[in-house]
């Protein structure tokens, strides 16, 4: 097959081309058939030149319409797929490390749950084939768009201004007439073409015809969407890199002081407090049946930096760099680190407290004794020559099957103590155990006990620590395909010829959409020029044949 | 523009696009990155049981067996008597057995150590930060680093002598 069809202007036009380049004739393969669609002006794909190497292969696959519909549908279907089952970071129950996940995704789900798991639907966008579908997205967003927009820059950078009559004759919207022997062909080619350009239209002139053209920009739309769409894409990608993006949660006791995961930064929770708004500050009366309407959910933090971040573990060397308030809405931003008050636990058990009882002295109070459950003083001093010191703690207290006390977690869930007191005086030493609530002493008759006193609450904050350095070029690329959008729906790109030929005259019109707004502009032209030509609007259906064929490969996005 | 410009272009076009997938390809594999054996153990300093703080790094020339436990992982409390008869064993062999705790307080940890009999150095890390280094998942969790700082094997189950036995053979220096 040879790769250039030559038309009778003398145009050479490549292989694919549907209307000569030069003059718009249908190129003769359409034959008799319906006038071909103007997609693309008529040019031809640059894909569908030659078909060679395997460049040219893999160039043509990714520059298919119908293929991105595909890598579309795929990736949406298994988007979809993605939330059968939970992914892994919202499994409900605590699991440790990739067995545990597979466990849980087989004993819960059975085969299926074995199935999605091995396919990494688990971790759906973080899996190598759903990232490769995206990727593949965004190549084939590239190479279409690029496929396209260079032959359709081409054809309309240099507009035909004289056409081939068949070119006209084959527009949706035409009309002909015979205006007379006492017609002046220029002066009503140059009245027009001052209407025209009342309306916005620019004029192109050549010998006995007349093109005006507004608003070409807007075939743009659809290229700039997707190079918003792109940009977009580049940013997602680009989070993978390291330090770009950081989506962690840390839970923070007042008074204590958190390294923030995977930064040099620490964070002290000075105050968490949840305010709730008062009955008069209600504009009517409302039946709130005495429970209560959060107003404010706020955590008072200081930021430190690590200036020993270098090695692990290593006592932290803290510098404050900022402090302030985290409100529900109102994050704590520090550089590029964000901390988003999140979540909270109130009143949850800090520290137990008690008053040590003399016994023998007449249940004398000796004084106060604070087992801190996060952080319990080895040994403290009570009164004078009496300390307490603490010889086991178990946070989270069980008796293990061979009757050994054991801790569960970590977590003060049910805090056991085992302390002793001595008493520098006499030398005794006395062992009782504190235990779900209750003083055991270790053996009856002893001289002291702990008498239970209110305990000690805190308030755990829970904050969203977030660092997004793309979140730019994101907002940037979302901008981009708005303005895509935009240009390409809120604007038409309109092109009214006319022709004068043998002593009639032509008038065709072509509009990318709104072809109702087109024949009201060239109805009116007509109307002002008094010709007595009357309008044809072909229905979209007569060239439905036609335009079935490309469907597939007519979708702009 | 010529076809061979034209194929030059493709060709470039699809070498970034290419580079671009690779890129998102790997960085999607590597965002679940684990240790393993051959790479370099990461260095940190904790603080120990008892007073002073040890660096890895200074443990240079020397074998480490870093194991990670909490006193509320049964199999851990059953491997410690294991643990500590190797260390008595091959404590002059120029290998270092180190207990790291996770994230529990001095006192629970004391009464645990106490209880199992455990004589190594024991570290505390208070703020689980060398735990998320080493990307512990179930404990108890074993690793075994050579005198070069290398890590020669991960285990990730409970120890008994002679899996203690085989794999310090490889890091004895």
């Amino acid at each position: 097959m040879a790769d250039q069809r030559k038309c009778e202007c003398g145009h050479t036009n490549p292989v694919g081309t549907v209307l000569c380049e030069f003059c718009g004739k249908p190129v003769e393969e359409n034959g008799d058939r319906a006038f071909p669609s103007m997609r693309y002006e008529g040019m031809a794909r640059r894909s569908q030149t030659h078909n060679k190497t395997l460049v040219d292969h893999v160039w043509n696959f990714f520059s298919s319409v119908k293929i991105a519909i595909i890598l579309i549908v795929i990736t949406l279907i298994a988007a979809a797929v993605g939330t059968i089952f939970p992914q892994q970071r919202y499994i409900p129950v605590p699991v440790s490390g990739e067995s545990g996940v597979a466990a849980f995704y087989k004993d819960t789900y059975g085969m299926l749950g074995e199935i999605y798991y091995l396919l990494g639907f688990h971790k759906l966008y973080s899996s190598w084939w759903f990232v490769t579908l995206l990727v593949m997205i965004g190549m084939s967003l590239v190479i279409c768009s690029l496929d396209r927009i260079v032959p359709l820059y081409k054809a309309l950078s240099k507009p035909r201004v004289n056409p081939h009559l068949s070119f006209l004759k084959g527009q949706r919207l035409r009309g002909e007439c015979e205006p007379g022997s006492d017609f002046a062909a220029d002066e009503t080619l140059a009245q027009a073409a001052a209407i025209l350009k009342k309306k916005g239209y620019r004029i192109y002139r050549e010998g006995s015809t007349l093109l005006g053209e507004k608003a070409r920009f807007s075939r743009w739309g659809p290229y700039v969407n997707h190079i918003g769409l792109i940009l977009f894409l580049l940013g997602v990608l680009l989070r993978g890199l390291p330090g770009m993006y950081l989506d962690e949660f840390i839970w923070v006791r007042e008074g204590q002081t958190v390294a923030v995961p995977e930064t040099p930064y620490y964070l002290k929770n000075v105050e968490y407090k949840t305010e709730y708004y008062r009955e008069d500050e209600f504009p009517e009366q409302l039946d709130l049946e005495n429970r209560l309407i959060p107003k404010n959910f706020q955590t008072d933090a200081v930021l430190y930096v690590n200036e020993n971040a270098d090695l692990p573990g290593a006592e932290p060397k803290l510098r404050e760099v900022k402090s302030g308030s985290i409100t529900v809405n109102n994050p704590f931003v520090y550089e590029d680190l964000y901390l988003y008050q999140a979540s909270n636990q109130e009143m949850q058990l800090a520290a137990l407290n008690f008053t040590l009882i003399d016994k023998q002295a007449g249940n004398k109070e000796l004084g106060r004794v604070k087992l801190d459950l996060y952080e319990p003083e080895q040994e403290q001093v009570v009164a004078e020559g009496i300390t307490v010191r603490v010889i086991s703690y178990f946070p989270d207290f069980y008796m293990d099957e061979s009757g050994q006390p054991a801790t569960r977690t970590s977590q003060p869930n049910n805090p056991m103590f085992a302390v002793e007191v001595r008493s520098a005086q006499d030398g005794a030493a006395e062992k009782m155990i504190y235990v779900s609530g209750r003083i055991i002493p270790e053996s009856e008759g002893g001289r002291y006990t702990l008498q239970i006193e209110m305990p000690d609450f805190t308030d755990i904050t829970g904050l969203m620590v977030r660092k997004d350095k793309m979140l730019p070029l994101i907002y940037f690329g979302s901008f981009v395909v708005m303005v895509g959008l935009v240009m390409g729906f809120y604007w038409q790109h309109r092109r009214i010829w006319l022709h004068l030929e043998q002593g009639r005259l032509y008038l065709a019109g072509h509009t990318n959409k709104n072809w109702f707004g087109l024949k009201r502009e060239a109805e009116f032209l007509v109307e002002q020029l008094a010709l007595p030509m009357s309008l044809v609007l072909d229905s979209k259906s007569k060239n439905s044949a036609a335009e079935n064929k490309t469907k597939e490969e007519e979708k702009p996005t | 523009m010529g076809k061979q410009n034209r194929m030059f272009i493709r060709v470039a076009i699809l070498g970034v696009l290419l580079a671009a997938l690779v890129f998102a390809v790997y960085s999607s594999l590597a965002s679940d990155s684990v240790l393993k054996a051959g790479d370099a153990a990461p260095n940190f300093q904790l603080e120990q049981l008892g007073g002073g703080s040890i660096t890895l790094n200074d443990l240079r020339g020397k074998g480490v067996v870093l194991n990670f436990w909490g006193s509320w992982c049964k199999p851990c409390e059953a491997e410690m008597p294991e643990l500590e008869k190797q260390y008595q064993k091959h404590k002059d062999d120029g290998v270092v057995f180190i207990g790291v705790n996770i994230g529990q307080t001095p006192v629970t940890v004391e009464t645990f150590v106490k209880q199992v009999g455990v004589t190594f150095p024991i570290l505390l890390d208070r703020e689980r930060e060398i735990t998320k280094l080493y990307k512990i998942g179930p404990i108890p969790t074993t690793y075994f680093i050579d005198k070069d700082g290398k890590i020669t094997d991960i285990l990730v189950v409970q120890l008994t002598e002679e899996m203690i036995e085989e794999k310090l053979a490889k890091i004895m220096p």
